[in-house]
């Protein structure tokens, strides 16, 4: 028996099978009328306006709290729309110098703008018509004094629906949603971007073909494949079931070996960690298996904002990694900025090479308070936890004895004020730059431990720029050069009875692995989702082996002929 | 003392809403005293309104024209060139 099967864009992946909610909304139009008093017309209008920006302001937290920060910031860009010079302008004028409706007057403008944007060449810039559209709507509503329909939706559900506007989408309770198939859209919609935080499967532009899709008709939805399949019988139905099953077995299984250590075929540990940006990858960081916090990277709390953060806004988000971390250790990476990045309060003048200019250690140096205020939030906040510290493009023992003393004056400042802090504390530096691997035998007896960084080791040592499209090939990491340098710093450090952890991309990489293992790494920090991978990557080797890749690989002259060989030794 | 000051930029970051450089640039504009105009070809918008920007359609590579009009203007200049031409992180 064939079953209707209609096709979409595969906006996000995954099986779901269930009934069909059908969301249709009606879009709100106003009507031209005379009015007499243009100043109360202008006073509504900002009164509806306020409004609008207040429930725009609490879908952005709710979303920020379910979904996360990339996905409420759309919700931002929607309360600037209402803040626009221009707009507002322009619907002023309108009702002024016309004696129309407030609602009119916002209606002509804004379509204006929709048409402007949809006319852009630019995809993507058009596709934010419907931001505007969104926006409108809202205010349209507020002004007609006209509700949300409110969503009929009792059951889980597949929603269907020709359009979903971020506000709606994100409108559904997520327990109720199977998944989003949508008429319009493409794979970079709003609802495949929810669809995927939620770990839901979405079809975007059905098109036409939407209207088979009616309110309560059974549906299986593969968001891998892009297809609907309409009222399966209970064959196909099983088998999908089925399918969707095994996917989710497929991926339990991975996170429960997940959480065990990863062990060599001859019985060494290899301690595996994460690399995360915020609170909320901790959490993440521990379903996925990861023993610690390898990189916790502290911009966020620095960049896109009006002034520094001060010591308690810090020490109350280091306090949330380190509480979800529990005992298990913790390296934070003091803030790591330059010239290319928003931070406006720095109040750094322009250079022609950023990043060969001030920027990590050196622009903390240049910034005493900023920087005494990080370390002395770091060290109240690590009270009770294993946190250790450190430093970004270090290159010379000087750094390092500023840093101390700088840590000594954090801690004396603490004292003072009567509170407590942690004393015992693991330092460490990053390294990032030749000079910093070719003194590492000098540098190591300065510091606890090295981190490589060798998204910026290798661009540093091949003089290439990765992100400039033309040379990002050459800044390649398992150039024998850099694997020369990763070695002398694991061999400097091993010396001298200290440990190596390595938290660029590399540790990631599964032709990587065996020879970072086979250099005696004893550390590899990696993104959350790649730790079940990478433990059984390195499951598969033996140290003896690993040992002996690193040495072959290492013989050989350039990139090519490295990843040649370990292709050919992979397993 | 009002000053008026002009520089051409390549800019290195799409300027869309998800990936917010147009919210930030806005935001940093929105905080001088300077008018604010960004131009490209023979259009120009308002360096303090979003929409203005988003619709001049400015993409990654173009070389647009800053401008600054008022007692802030290099300040502005220096901030928002440097917006402009940053590439993502």
């Amino acid at each position: 028996m064939t079953i209707t099967t209609i096709r979409g864009i595969a906006a996000s992946p995954g099986i779901a099978a269930g009934p069909i909610f059908r969301y249709e909304v009606g879009k709100v139009t106003a009507e031209r009328h005379h009015v007499a008093d243009v100043q109360h017309e202008i006073a509504y209008l900002d009164a509806a306006l306020q409004q609008a920006k207040a429930e725009i302001h609490t879908l952005f937290l709710q979303t920020q709290k379910d979904i996360g920060s990339n996905e409420a910031a759309v919700f931002e860009a929607h309360e600037l729309f209402l803040d626009d010079p221009e707009l507002l302008q322009q619907v002023h004028t309108t009702i002024q110098m016309q004696s129309v409706n407030a609602a009119y007057a916002w209606q002509q403008a804004t379509a204006q703008y929709s048409a402007q944007l949809r006319a852009l060449s630019d995809e993507y810039l058009a596709a934010r018509a419907a931001d505007m559209e969104d926006v409108a709507q809202r205010v349209l509503r507020i002004l007609q004094g006209i509700d949300t329909p409110i969503s009929k939706l009792v059951e889980p559900a597949v929603i269907v629906a020709t359009e979903l506007t971020p506000s709606e989408a994100t409108h559904f309770p997520k327990e109720k949603v199977l998944a989003f198939c949508t008429a319009t859209g493409s794979a970079t919609s709003h609802v495949a971007i929810l669809a995927k935080a939620l770990g839901i499967p979405a079809i975007t532009g059905l098109g036409n073909e939407v209207h088979q899709l009616r309110n309560g008709m059974q549906v299986v939805v593969d968001g891998t494949t892009g297809e609907v399949l309409l009222e399966p019988d209970a064959q196909t139905l099983t088998a999908y079931q089925q399918r969707s099953e095994m996917l989710m077995q497929i991926q339990q299984d991975a996170l429960q070996l997940a959480q065990e250590p990863a062990m060599t075929r001859d019985g060494m540990h290899v301690r595996i960690v994460a690399n995360i940006a915020g609170p909320e990858q901790a959490v993440e960081a521990l379903t996925c298996g990861a023993e610690g916090v390898g990189l916790l990277r502290t911009e966020f709390l620095f960049l896109e904002r009006e002034a520094a953060p001060d010591e308690d806004e810090q020490v109350a988000v280091y306090r949330s990694v380190l509480e979800t971390m529990e005992a298990r250790p913790v390296v934070v990476r003091t803030f790591d900025i330059g010239g290319d990045k928003p931070a406006p309060y720095l109040d750094m003048p322009a250079e022609m090479n950023p990043f060969l200019g001030v920027r990590g250690i050196r622009l903390a140096l240049a910034k005493p308070d900023i920087f005494q205020t990080q370390l002395r939030a770091l060290l109240r906040a690590g009270v009770g936890h294993t946190l250790k510290l450190m430093f970004p493009m270090v290159a010379s023992s000087e750094e390092i004895r500023a840093i101390r003393e700088h840590l000594q004056q954090a801690a004396a400042t603490l004292a003072t004020r009567d509170l407590s802090y942690t004393e015992q504390i693991e330092v460490g530096i990053m390294i990032e730059l030749p000079a910093a691997a070719l003194m590492a035998d000098m540098l190591v007896e300065l510091v606890d431990f090295f981190s490589i960084g060798t998204n910026d080791l290798a661009q540093y040592t091949l003089a290439a720029d990765r992100t400039n499209p033309a040379v990002v090939e050459l800044a390649d990491a398992l150039h024998p050069a850099v694997l020369r340098l990763i070695r002398m710093v694991i061999e400097a450090a091993h010396a001298h009875g200290k440990w190596v952890g390595l938290c660029g991309e590399l540790a990631g990489d599964p032709l990587a692995i065996p020879v970072l293992l086979g250099l005696g790494l004893d550390e590899f920090s990696i993104t959350p989702r790649s730790v079940p991978l990478v433990k059984q990557v390195l499951r598969s080797y033996s140290m003896h082996d690993a040992r002996e890749i690193a040495r072959q690989a290492l013989a050989l002259e350039n990139a090519d002929e490295v990843r040649t060989y370990l292709l050919s030794a992979k397993r | 003392m009002e000053q008026e000051i002009e520089r051409t930029v390549i800019l290195g970051n799409k300027v869309g809403l998800h990936a917010r450089p147009a919210a930030i640039f806005v935001q940093q504009a929105q905080g001088f005293e300077s008018q604010i105009t960004l131009s490209k070809n023979d259009k120009t918008a308002n360096g303090k309104s979003i929409l203005s920007l988003l619709t001049l359609g400015a993409e990654q590579g173009d070389q647009v024209t800053l401008k600054a009009i008022g007692a802030d203007a290099q300040a502005a200049i220096d901030k928002l060139a440097s917006l402009l031409e940053a590439e993502p992180g």
